[in-house]
């Protein structure tokens, strides 16, 4: 029981924070309007002299490795599910992280896709 | 078009991009990577070579290249969209993922993962109604 949520909150957390942290990052930034190539180059150097960037990378690939590892010593059919929590510790971290006002419709929603992508994991097992 | 039809327009279409190439990408690095075989230890040679195919074959570098586009579009889209709308919403890849396995690689994809791409899409639908930004920037 004990390992299982280990396991859960080592795919979960650093890949959802991770993102958390690339959202502020380009929040820092502010709406882009030009989506020229040499403009979207200029946002991404920009992005890259942000701190919460480089966090973000880093907890990104924390994810990404974790989920690696975890795959290799657990069946995918109980790996895989925990993408679907993701989806619901993402919306309560840009609730509280990054102040986004999230609606009941917009709880819904969440809800209806962490159940479909549990399905949608499950069917693959 | 208004600035809030405006928003949602350039939203979309950006979540359009993720979730076409996202899928599209694993889907040449998994084919890169039956190609080049699996690893034969962990010998600094036998690393060495693996690594040396892998990254020499051009369908792992189309798979590197349409992922380094989705986390352009990704990056892009967090500029003014919230991460708790963007995060449910880009899952409408698992429809996308569905459809390739089906239609390009033939899998045979169970009543169940369909149930579960018609809710994710229904869950998708939900909070696509909802205001992409909710916070000042």
């Amino acid at each position: 029981m004990l390992t299982g949520a280990i396991l859960y909150f080592l795919i979960v957390v650093p890949g959802t924070c991770g993102e958390m942290c690339m959202s502020r990052a380009m929040k820092t930034i502010g709406e882009v309007t030009d989506f020229r190539p040499h403009a979207i180059v200029r946002v991404m150097a920009r992005a890259m002299k942000i701190p919460w960037f480089w966090v973000g990378l880093t907890l990104m690939a924390s994810g990404f490795f974790s989920l690696l590892g975890m795959l290799s010593v657990a069946k995918a059919s109980f790996v895989f599910p925990a993408t679907a929590l993701s989806y619901a510790v993402g919306t309560l971290g840009g609730k509280w992280f990054l102040g986004e006002r999230v609606t009941p419709q917009r709880w819904f929603g969440v809800l209806i896709v962490c159940i479909g992508v549990l399905l949608v994991a499950l069917g693959k097992g | 078009m208004t600035s809030s039809q405006g928003l949602h327009f350039k939203t979309v279409v950006l979540i359009v991009i993720m979730v076409s190439v996202a899928p599209l990408g694993d889907m040449f690095l998994r084919k890169g990577m039956e190609q080049v075989g699996a690893m034969p230890g962990w010998a600094p040679s036998e690393l060495f070579h693996f690594f040396f195919a892998a990254f020499t074959s051009s369908t792992i570098w189309i798979g590197i290249g349409l992922l380094l586009a989705f986390f352009v579009a990704y990056l892009l889209v967090l500029s003014w969209a919230d991460y708790s709308y963007v995060l449910p919403a880009s899952s409408i890849s698992t429809l996308v993922v569905a459809l390739l396995a089906h239609f390009l690689l033939h899998e045979t994809v169970r009543p169940m993962r369909w149930a579960g791409v018609a809710l994710v899409c229904l869950g998708v639908f939900v909070v696509g109604h909802t205001q992409p930004r909710t916070t000042e920037l």
